[in-house]
C-alpha cells in the first residue's frame, strides 16, 4: 500500500521551469498556499499558471515566476481586484490567455477526459475570440450544423489542490461550502498533489463528513502534503476563515517595490514552519 | 427637485423596486442578481409577485429565506448549488442574471475585463468572468449604481457581455437565447425597445429629469415622447424591505439619497 506523504519542497522539486501548473481553489478560497510559498522559494521561472485566480496568481506574478496566465478572473473576493495581477498585466509582464468561467470549466473537463476540446455556445459574440488565439470555432456534424466555440483542453504538467482532510493514500475531503473544480485540476494534470489541513486514517474520513464530501480519490493523487493552516491567508471553511487583516497587508504590498520587498522578506523568504511560527507570534 | 415625491421616498427603494420589476414574468427561474440592490430586488420580487423564483445565498446554496444578507435564524436550504452547478443552470436556460459593468454601451455590450488596449491595458479589472456565457445563454439585466458617461459609454473597450449589435452578427441559432432586458441605474431604467435594439430611456426615478439622465449618458439616448416615472414602492413593499429583506439598510449605503 502506497504512503504518498511528502513535503511542499519535495513536491516542488518535481517541477521544472517552463511547466504548466494548475492551482485549485477559487479566488481567495481554499488555495494550496503553502505550496505556492514553496514555489516562491524555488528557482522555478517561466511558469504557465492555470487558476481560478486569487492571491496565488498575484504572488507568483509579483515574484516573477509567471510567463503566461490561463484564467477567467483574478480576485481576492473581499478586495475585488488583485493588485499584483493588475500590475503584471498593466506592465505587460505576463502573456494572457483569458477564458469565460464556463469555458474554463470545459477546458478542465476536456483535459480530464483526454479530449482535445469541448464545444459550447459560450464566447460567441464576445471578444474572447479576439483575445484568446487558442479558442477556435467548430461546426456541429449533425443536421443542425450549428457553429460553436471549441474550448481547448487545459492540460497541465502538474496541479495542486488543498483539502480539509485526507488520508496518506490521497483520498481527499472538503468540508466547506463548495468543491470548486479541484477534482478536475487533478484529472487534467500529469503530476498531482493534494495538500491537507490534517492527514487522518482512512476509517476516520467518514466521521468528518458524508460520503459526498469525499471529492478526491487516491486514483487522482501522487503526493499528499500535510499542511496545517496551509491555505492561509485564504479561507478554509470550516477550519478557519480568510485572514482579512493579513490579506489587506498583502494587497498593500503592491503599492511600491519597497513595500513588496518588505512583505517578501517578512513573510516569504522563510520556510513554511517559520511562516507559521511567525503568524502565531504575530497574533 | 420640484417633484413632490422627492424627499419622501428613498432613491435606493426606487432602485430596489425597479430591480424587482426586471424579474416580473420570469416564473420558476433562478434569479441571480449580483450586487447589493440587485440582491434586495430579487428577494422583493420573490416575496411579492414572483413567488416561484429561486435565489442563492451568494455562495453555494439556493435558499428560501426572504432576508438578503444575514440569516439570524439560519438558512432554509432548497438546493446544493456549487459553482459547477451554476454553469448547469446557465447552459440549461434556467437563469436570469443581473451583472454590473465598468463599461456598458448603447447596444448593451458590457466590459469588466480591462480598460484600454486589451493586450496591454491601462487598467486591468477582473477578467471576463462569466459574462460571455451569461449573455449568450440566458436573459441578462444590468445594475449601474453610478450612472455616468464613463460607465454608459459609446463603445466598450472589450466585449465581455454580448450586446445586441454583436448578437445580430451571429446566426439565428447562435443568438436564440440572447436577451438584454433592462439596465437599472441610480437615475433611471433603460431598455432596448428600439428598432435596432439601441438602449433607450424607459423611465426616470422620482426627482430626476430627462436632461440629467442624458447628461450622465455617454451616448445619444433615445427618449420616448412621454417618459414615465419609475414605479414607486408600495407601503407594503417598503415595510418588507425595511423589516425583513434589508433591515440594516445596506441599500442606502449603495445608493444614498441625492
Amino acid at each position: 500500500m502506497k504512503d504518498k506523504r511528502c513535503t511542499e519542497d519535495e513536491a516542488v522539486a518535481e517541477l521544472e521551469s517552463g511547466m504548466t501548473i494548475g492551482v485549485g481553489g477559487w479566488g481567495s478560497r481554499r488555495k494550496p498556499m503553502s505550496v505556492v510559498r514553496a514555489i516562491l522559494r524555488s528557482d522555478l521561472t517561466d511558469l504557465t499558471v492555470v487558476s481560478w485566480g486569487g492571491p496565488d496568481v498575484g504572488l507568483l506574478c509579483a515574484a516573477r515566476k509567471v510567463k503566461r496566465l490561463v484564467y477567467a478572473f483574478v480576485s481576492l473576493d473581499t478586495i475585488p481586484l488583485e493588485p499584483h495581477f493588475r500590475a503584471a498585466r498593466q506592465s505587460g509582464a505576463v502573456e494572457d490567455e483569458p477564458y469565460d468561467e464556463g469555458m474554463f470549466l470545459l477546458g478542465l473537463q476536456a483535459a480530464a477526459w483526454r479530449l482535445p476540446f469541448l464545444p459550447t455556445r459560450v464566447g460567441l459574440g464576445s471578444d474572447i475570440l479576439r483575445d484568446n488565439d487558442r479558442v477556435r470555432m467548430v461546426t456541429s456534424p449533425f443536421e443542425d450544423g450549428e457553429e460553436l466555440v471549441a474550448v481547448p483542453a487545459l492540460t497541465m504538467d502538474a496541479a495542486f489542490v488543498h483539502m480539509n482532510r485526507a488520508d496518506a493514500r490521497g483520498n481527499g475531503q472538503y468540508l466547506g461550502p463548495d468543491p470548486y473544480m479541484d477534482d478536475l485540476f487533478l484529472g487534467a494534470a500529469g503530476k498531482r498533489f493534494l495538500s491537507t489541513e490534517r492527514v487522518v486514517p482512512t476509517e476516520d474520513l467518514a466521521k468528518e463528513g458524508p460520503p459526498q464530501s469525499l471529492l478526491i480519490s487516491r486514483l487522482l493523487v501522487d503526493g499528499v502534503i500535510e499542511a496545517p493552516n496551509g491555505a492561509h491567508f485564504t479561507s478554509c471553511d470550516p477550519d478557519y476563515p480568510r485572514d482579512e487583516a493579513f490579506q489587506k497587508d498583502y494587497a498593500a504590498s503592491a503599492k511600491s517595490p519597497e513595500a513588496w520587498a518588505k512583505f517578501r522578506s517578512t513573510w516569504l523568504d522563510l520556510s513554511e514552519a517559520e511562516y507559521q511560527a511567525r503568524l502565531r507570534s504575530a497574533s | 427637485m420640484s417633484d413632490q415625491l422627492h424627499g419622501l421616498v428613498d432613491r435606493a427603494d426606487v432602485c430596489v423596486v425597479a430591480m424587482a420589476e426586471c424579474f416580473r414574468g420570469d416564473g420558476e427561474l433562478l434569479a441571480n442578481p449580483i450586487g447589493t440592490i440587485p440582491m434586495i430586488g430579487g428577494r422583493l420580487a420573490r416575496a411579492t409577485f414572483e413567488p416561484d423564483l429561486a435565489v442563492t445565498d451568494g455562495e453555494a446554496r439556493l435558499i428560501a429565506n426572504d432576508e438578503a444578507f444575514d440569516w439570524p435564524d439560519g438558512k432554509v436550504v432548497e438546493h446544493f448549488n456549487p459553482y459547477r452547478q451554476m454553469f448547469g443552470w446557465v447552459w440549461n436556460g434556467r437563469r436570469h442574471v443581473v451583472m454590473g459593468g465598468t463599461q456598458i454601451d448603447s447596444y448593451g455590450n458590457q466590459n469588466f475585463a480591462a480598460i484600454g488596449d486589451y493586450a496591454r491595458p491601462k487598467v486591468q479589472l477582473l477578467g471576463y468572468r462569466g459574462a460571455p456565457g451569461n449573455t449568450i445563454n440566458d436573459t441578462t439585466s444590468y445594475w449601474v449604481p453610478n450612472h455616468s458617461p464613463n460607465v454608459l459609454c459609446e463603445r466598450v473597450d472589450t466585449v465581455c457581455g454580448v450586446g445586441y449589435d454583436r448578437a445580430a452578427q451571429l446566426s439565428e441559432a447562435q443568438r436564440r437565447f440572447h436577451e438584454i432586458r433592462f439596465v437599472v441605474t441610480n437615475l433611471a431604467v433603460l431598455d432596448f425597445a428600439t428598432p435596432d435594439h439601441r438602449m433607450r430611456l424607459r423611465s426616470v426615478h422620482p426627482g430626476v429629469t430627462v436632461e440629467e439622465v442624458q447628461a450622465a449618458t455617454g451616448f445619444d439616448l433615445p427618449v420616448p415622447d412621454e417618459v414615465p416615472t419609475s414605479r414607486l414602492p408600495t407601503p407594503d413593499e417598503i415595510e418588507l424591505i425595511d423589516t425583513v429583506i434589508d433591515p440594516t439598510g445596506q441599500r442606502l449605503r449603495e445608493v444614498p439619497n441625492p
